[in-house]
């Protein structure tokens, strides 16, 4: 068998390039057979979701918008390792690292924290290997079903820590759950 | 009785004006959601009740946007592209018969707004005149793309003039008329012109696609060759006149297929409903019936547009120059030796 004849796939058609007769040629039929194909697709159902109203469905393995988790504390878990950062395929993550002063142990559970951290939500693939990476369990991709809101400036799709750190009375729903 | 005519004729022409004007502006609607449609989308539905303001949004954005003029010597041809573009799309309704007539008060009315006895080459007329608007507008744009296109656009519709006459020829063999008064009154129930001369239907239908510009002929605004054809330096209202006279210019080729082989406003059973409901009513429901038939055509358009991509050029012109008019010759001879025989022996 020569190269040009083997078909991996089986669906493999030769193409003939041979003279239209008279009827091709004034292609009546084949366009009658187009209108009949499309006609059909006139009486599907349509596969338009109207967004506002309407929401997609999530898939069940859907990873949503981060969050960096407090403890059962009410302590934010994150150390500032840099893991997250080193991992991400995006280059999405950027941290400034503090060292915690005495007196702020309620805050912060690690000796060392982030007092910046960044994520461009506009580079973010939510691939969720920031999430594998982190030895603190601090940064998850949530199950929350919020999406990323539309802006106008770049600048906007940078969340710090105001957006991402899990609000406190989370928190505390969290720790009251658990006693 | 004269001022009454002139009245009358001039309220008639107001009221077919306004209609085509309305058809015109939903048939972009219609595109759109027909479009949609055959691809599986709803289509707009935003402005108003399932998109119904949609091409009053649409026609606000025209005026609103800004009135770009190229750098051209031509400054008068170019504002005259559009506005010939218009009015030949508009001319063509006033020989078309709406309906049959009405009784008002003891006054007969007819649903016509001239009737000339030479109607069909008026509409021949009128309608290769149509060529002008795309190519001084072309022209004028003083651009190469919109020059190919107006070039493309009139040897295009030339020679596919040649074949709407040849069919037509045939047509009014068969009718011994060229009043489309009279072809309408012919047809009488479902003595439609198509069953007589399906081919001629065919060429006829066919050339009417090549005279609208809509594809698979609409090599007049190949995007992916020319930008916007005819219409790339136009913006604001006189693109939206070059628009909109190609959809009034549908609706008009729409109308004049349904009159010339669909049997106008005719229907079966309307001999009938004039003696039971009396002429008023027939006359209409005739009207209503013409008016579906003319959007279904309407439709066909659409139809065909979403269905397959267009011609090559060169396709174009053989389908053209040697498919249709020889098709349209034998019409001419077959039908010359079936109107012989017929009346030797029947
Ligand atoms: S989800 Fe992936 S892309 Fe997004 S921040 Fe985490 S590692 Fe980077
Ligand atoms: S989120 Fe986890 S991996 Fe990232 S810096 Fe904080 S502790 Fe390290």
């Amino acid at each position: 068998m020569s190269l040009d004849t083997i078909s991996l796939s089986g669906r493999k058609k030769e193409v003939s390039n041979k003279k239209m007769n008279f009827w091709e040629s004034i292609y009546l039929v084949a366009i009658l057979k187009g209108l009949m194909i499309t006609i059909k697709h006139l009486f599907k159902r349509k596969v338009t979701i109207k967004y506002p109203e309407q929401i997609r469905e999530f898939s069940p393995v859907y990873r949503g918008q981060h969050m960096l988790k407090r403890d059962e504390k009410g302590r934010e878990n994150c150390t500032a390792c840099g893991m997250c950062a080193v991992a991400c395929p995006a280059e999405a993550i950027t941290m400034t690292a503090a060292e915690r002063k005495p007196g702020e142990e309620h805050l912060y559970r690690e000796e060392k924290y982030a007092s910046v951290y960044e994520i461009n939500m506009l580079r973010c693939i939510f691939c969720g290997l920031c999430e594998e990476a982190c030895p603190k369990d601090a940064i998850y991709l949530t199950e929350s079903k919020v999406i990323v809101k539309s802006a106008s400036h770049r600048e906007d799709f940078i969340y710090g820590k105001d957006k991402l750190v899990m609000p406190l009375e989370m928190a505390i729903k969290n720790s009251k759950s658990l006693n | 009785m004269d001022s009454a005519l002139i009245i009358e004729k001039g309220i008639f022409i107001v009221v077919i004006f306004a209609i085509t004007m309305l058809m015109a502006m939903y048939s972009t609607l219609a595109e759109r959601k027909i479009a949609a449609w055959l691809q599986d989308r709803i289509g707009p539905n935003r402005a108003g009740k399932g998109g119904i303001l949609q091409p009053l949004a649409d026609g606000l954005k025209l005026f609103a946007k800004e009135e770009f003029m190229p750098d051209t010597p031509n400054k008068f041809l170019f504002i005259l592209g559009p506005a010939i573009s218009m009015t030949m799309a508009l001319l063509t309704s006033a020989v078309l018969p709406w309906g049959d007539k009405l009784e008002i008060a003891g006054h007969t009315v007819i649903l016509q707004a001239t009737d000339i006895d030479v109607a069909m080459l008026y509409v021949f007329a009128v309608l290769s005149v149509g060529v002008y608007g795309i190519m001084i507008g072309g022209w004028a744009s003083n651009n190469k793309y919109s020059l190919m296109a107006a070039l493309r656009a009139s040897s295009q519709l030339i020679s596919y003039e040649v074949a709407m006459g040849l069919s037509i020829v045939a047509l009014i063999m068969m009718s011994g008329t060229m009043s489309l008064r009279e072809i309408a009154a012919q047809q009488e129930g479902m003595n439609w012109n198509v069953f007589y001369q399906p081919l001629g239907f065919i060429i006829f239908l066919v050339c009417s696609f090549a005279e609208t510009n809509r594809t698979p002929f609409d090599l007049a605004e190949c995007e992916a060759e020319l930008i916007g054809g005819h219409h790339t330096e136009y913006s604001s209202m006189k693109m939206g006149f070059y628009l909109f006279g190609e959809y009034a210019a549908m609706f008009i080729s729409s109308a004049i297929l349904a009159i010339l082989y669909f049997g106008a406003y005719n229907y079966p059973g309307m001999s009938w409903v004039a003696e039971n409901w009396g002429a008023n009513m027939a006359n209409i429901l005739g009207i209503v019936v013409l008016f579906i038939k003319i959007c279904f055509f309407i439709f066909f358009y659409m139809w065909v547009r979403w269905t397959i991509p267009r011609f090559r050029y060169d396709q174009l012109m053989n389908l053209g120059w040697k498919m249709l008019i020889p098709l349209a010759i034998a019409n001419i001879v077959l039908t010359g030796v079936i109107i012989i025989i017929a009346d030797k022996y029947l």
